[in-house]
């Protein structure tokens, strides 16, 4: 055998381009099989339009087609109105991996790798041997770029194959075009599904989608308000690498060690940095640059051993509370479920990475009974659609023993069985994905905890909503009683003997021997802008217009005795008190709160307020309160626990 | 017919009215107190001889729904009596339910319900259901002895009638009002009463002549007896003397059937002692007879075996012979038929079974 020296082997070594590895590792990015390859494809595209769309602060609205050809080619076409791709740029973004703006950045977006829409394009080109068509508008009276690409896979280049012009109704916008390889019969309910779960945690969003029949389904905007524009963040020293500090050094313009980390980190004011180095052992005046490993390394280490502000979660844009109900509303709608509710958490960290959790439940309706709990997840925005059974989300909701709250679960863990929904949310400036197909978010102890903790308060709630309507469903049944039955009951007793028809009313009292608590929605189209009511003649906000939510609470005392107590409503933050009466004692963002006058028995007083900047049905109950009474007395109302 | 005085039903009738209307007055929450009707609320009543209801009592209150719906009911009912016995009308449970209809708020969901409450009245007023002028769907059961009664017929003439000479194979129908305004019995030439669950033996024991063969008066009970067939029993009894034997089947039910006879029915505590006739005696079939007469039998079922062991917490039951006898079934596990005797042949219940208990129970000598 012919000795082989390092230099028969330095001839066979040449870098791999990723594009290469990409051919042959199809499968991390989610082209496994020709059912995910026909997701993903969507997904990608569908992503990248959202993110385009809400980077330039447009109201998107994307369309999707597919079109099924013979055999099992497919062509996709995904359509935004974002801000378009300059011609330039067209080629690096879509015919090249890992080329994007979001890879260096710090805060929550969709996309971030730069490998989604090129390794589309990619696949497309590998299975089918056809180019893509890139078209994108940038202004509205110019014409449209028609880019033909294909990608050079030993370079990770693209190549322009053809340019031309087109004339395009869109003010801007993007479209791709590439056929791939899929399975639409297999892929055709996923599809759907992944677009409709999009449709759920993006409100904002109205997105069209035509199948190759040509059935069009529209998943139509609930919310007319952008997300919160995720900020940019330096890095947080509790998530920073050691490879990654030496790099920041490297590049900082800081001349000294405390005003590099002062400058180049979130969350470092003076004393931190100053214990931070103190425990480091080093100086605070040393220049980055010239460091040394193990300077790097103490530094690195001490960073954990020093109390560290949480990082600013500016950088998240959670969906919030009020319109993950509405969108679930929406979508649900012809499950008519009995109640849906909502929970989220405050924002939080792993690693230095702020995350933020935001859980819903619907519950009841047409929902099969006997089968697992559907469980909706998401990841920034984006629907995780695969491998739900190793997702850090599904192992907190196995973990939480569901059989307290109504629904089946053999021993207390696993998934439960009941007619529900559950939805969570990760928002997070880096998702721990398990892998490169970002099908499932890894065992993170933080982000399990924080589920479990959202989840809990969110089935207390729906504890809470039941225990509620029994007890109204009761006195209910008593108030019937009282209006009905007895006055039959008397009238009878009095005929028989001739005599008049007694007295009802203190008997009634008696019977009910409780403070009625009663609250009536309704939602009233109006042109005029109502006023802000506040204590202090000041900070008027200005609400749009549309609809205004009324709240009318009969307060009613079945008591023998007058009562007098306070009532608190709980109100949305995002909503704009309007007019209310009686005149409040105190209003916060999150609550009303009444000093009601005496009440005498049975008499009722009715406390009147409206809401503004809410969307019909996003407000359908109210949450009430009451102090300086016993709860117990209270039939409609809980116990006021303090803010 | 003996026109009869009704006017301390109605006066009964109005001390309901009174009660809730003072109530009303008082400002009370309406109730009304009646006694438990269940197995465990039964004592024995040792001048009667029967059980009656003990102590404990149910309240029927206005504070929850059910009982207000009671309470409305009740009075509905009241009024409906009280009309009827004003008009000198009568009608059947079963009419009475569906003239509820008309009673919106207060009107019944079952006839068991309408039946109930009917019963709930008697046990309030302390009258009975004939008092209402309201009376049961089904008749009476059939005799056939050497006996004569007296019937008021509806022409208001009183007629003698012989129950072999003047009945045919079928026998005597017992009307639903055993009476005296109703019937009297004028005479009879009897040694002892069969109270008899099926027909088919009824008829087996009047095909083969078992009343004039062994001096026997039989009446058939249909299953669970009516009470016009427990209280003629009872009256038969009360004015003859004769003893009283309860022929049945070997199954939980049937012991029931005897219960109801000779100890007064749960449901009708309340006026046991028209109803009961405390000095019968069960006959058979008994578990033990399945093993001396070897007899065809059945498995008992769930059913039977939790009717068995719910018995032996019956305060009826509680002798030496009835718990002998179910604690027997229960480890016999199975159960028969009065017919399953026709195994030895079609005249063996009358030549030789019947004779063989008649003497052990020393009814006849052998």
């Amino acid at each position: 055998m012919p000795k082989i020296t390092a230099h028969d082997l330095a001839k066979k070594q040449k870098e791999i381009s990723v594009a290469e590895f990409f051919e042959r590792n199809k499968h991390i990015l989610g082209f496994g099989n020709q059912t995910r390859a026909l997701i993903t494809s969507v997904k990608e595209g569908v992503d990248n339009g959202l993110d385009a769309c809400e980077e330039a602060s447009i109201l998107p609205e994307i369309y999707v087609e597919i079109k099924n050809h013979e055999d099992s080619e497919c062509k996709i076409i995904i359509e935004d109105n974002g801000p378009g791709v300059i011609k330039k740029q067209i080629p690096h973004i879509f015919g090249r991996l890992l080329y994007g703006s979001r890879f260096h950045a710090i805060r929550q977006s969709r996309g971030q790798q730069g490998i989604g829409i090129s390794a589309v394009v990619l696949y497309g080109q590998l299975t089918t041997g056809k180019h893509a068509m890139i078209t994108s508008k940038v202004e509205e009276d110019r014409p449209a770029f028609i880019t033909e690409l294909a990608i050079d896979t030993n370079k990770n280049r693209a190549d322009v194959i053809s340019r031309d012009t087109e004339h395009w109704e869109k003010p801007s916008g993007t479209r791709v075009q590439v056929s791939i390889v899929a399975d639409f019969k297999r892929g055709k309910k996923y599809v759907y599904d992944y677009l409709q779960s999009t449709s759920i945690v993006n409100p904002h969003a109205q997105i069209t989608y035509k199948e190759p029949d040509g059935t069009v389904h529209i998943f139509e905007r609930t919310s007319e308000n952008l997300p919160r524009k995720a900020v940019e963040i330096k890095p947080h020293p509790y998530g920073v690498e050691l490879g990654t500090l030496i790099k920041m050094a490297k590049y900082t313009k800081a001349r000294q060690l405390n005003s590099f980390l002062k400058t180049e980190f979130s969350s470092m004011g003076d004393r931190t940095t100053n214990a931070a180095i103190e425990k480091a052992g080093l100086e605070k005046n040393i220049n980055p640059k010239e460091m040394t490993r193990d300077q790097f390394l103490a530094l690195h280490k001490a960073f954990n051993k020093v109390k560290i502000m949480a990082p600013s979660t500016d950088c998240l844009s959670p969906i919030g509370e009020t319109l993950i109900k509405r969108s679930l509303k929406h979508e649900t709608q012809e499950i008519s479920p009995e109640f849906i509710i909502t929970a989220s958490r405050p924002a939080n960290v792993y690693s230095g990475n702020p995350f933020q959790i935001e859980v819903g439940l619907v519950y009841g309706g047409s929902l099969p009974k006997e089968e697992p709990v559907k469980i909706l997840r998401f990841a920034n925005r984006v629907p995780l659609l695969y491998q739900q059974g190793g997702c850090v989300i599904t192992s907190a909701i196995s973990s939480i023993d569901w059989r307290r709250y109504g629904l089946t679960q053999p021993s207390g863990k696993g998934v439960p069985t009941g007619p529900a929904i559950f939805l969570a949310h990760v928002s997070s400036t880096q998702i721990p994905f398990t892998s490169e197909s970002k099908e499932a978010i890894s065992d993170v102890s933080e982000i399990e905890n924080e589920v479990k903790l959202a989840f809990r308060e969110c089935a207390r709630k729906v504890q809470q909503h039941i225990h509620k309507k029994v007890r109204r469903v009761k006195t209910r049944e008593k108030f019937d009683l009282i209006t009905r039955i007895l006055p039959e009951i008397a009238k009878k007793s009095a005929h028989m003997l001739d005599k008049p028809v007694p007295s009802l009313d203190p008997i009634i009292t008696k019977i009910m021997d409780v403070v009625w608590i009663e609250d009536l929605i309704e939602y009233e189209k109006v042109d005029r802008e109502p006023v802000q009511t506040t204590l202090v003649e000041e900070g008027v906000e200005k609400p749009k217009e549309g609809v205004i939510t009324k709240s009318k609470i009969i307060v009613v005392n079945y008591k023998r005795q007058p009562q007098k107590f306070n009532l608190y409503a709980l109100i949305p933050q995002d909503a704009v008190v309007g007019t209310a009466t009686p005149k409040p004692a105190k209003i916060t963002d999150n609550y009303i709160k009444w000093s009601l006058d005496t009440i005498q028995p049975a008499n009722k007083v009715d406390v009147v307020f409206e809401l503004a900047g809410l969307e019909k049905g996003d407000f359908d109950e109210n949450d009430l309160y009451v102090e300086n009474i016993n709860p117990t007395f209270v039939i409609g109302a809980d116990k006021w626990e303090g803010d | 017919m003996v026109k009869k005085d009704y006017s301390e039903v109605l006066n009964k009738i109005d001390h309901i009215a009174e009660k809730i209307y003072s109530d009303f007055e008082k400002i009370n929450i309406p109730y009304l107190n009646l006694p438990t009707r269940t197995k465990a609320n039964i004592r024995f009543d040792d001048k009667l001889s029967v059980w009656k209801y003990g102590s404990n009592t149910t309240e029927r209150s206005a504070k929850s729904l059910d009982g207000a719906y009671m309470l409305l009911r009740t009075m509905y009912m009241a009024d409906f009596i009280k009309e009827m016995i004003k008009i000198n009308k009568s009608s059947t449970l079963r009419e009475m339910y569906y003239i509820s209809e008309g009673w919106d708020l207060a009107k019944f969901h079952s006839q068991n319900e309408s039946n109930l409450l009917a019963e709930d009245l008697e046990v309030i007023t302390s009258c009975m259901r004939e008092d209402f002028k309201l009376r049961p769907e089904e008749d009476g059961a059939r005799v056939i002895g050497n006996l004569t009664i007296e019937e008021m017929t509806r022409n208001n003439t009183k007629k003698k009638i012989h129950c072999q000479d003047d009945v045919g194979d079928a026998g005597y129908s017992i009307p639903y009002n055993v009476e005296p305004e109703k019937i009297t019995i004028k005479s009879f030439d009897a040694d002892f009463i069969v109270a008899i669950e099926t027909g088919g033996m009824f008829d087996r024991l009047v095909e083969n002549g078992f009343d004039q063969s062994h001096r026997a008066v039989l009446v058939h009970l249909k299953g669970q007896p009516a009470r016009s067939t427990r209280r003629f029993i009872r009256r038969l009894n009360h004015e003859s003397k004769l003893p009283v034997l309860v022929f049945t089947d070997c199954d939980p039910w049937s012991y029931r059937i005897f219960a109801s006879i000779a100890y007064g029915a749960i449901k009708t505590a309340h006026i046991s002692e028209y109803l009961a006739t405390p000095s019968s005696q069960y006959l058979g079939v008994t578990p033990s007879d399945i093993e001396n007469y070897d007899l065809p039998t059945d498995v008992l079922t769930r059913e039977d075996i939790n009717a068995l062991k719910s018995e032996l917490t019956d305060p009826r039951f509680q002798d030496s012979f009835w718990k002998g006898e179910i604690k027997l079934q229960l480890k016999l596990g199975k159960k028969s038929e009065q017919q399953a005797l026709a195994k030895y042949g079609l005249d063996y219940v009358t030549d030789t079974y019947l004779p063989e208990k008649l003497s052990e129970m020393g009814i006849t000598k052998r």
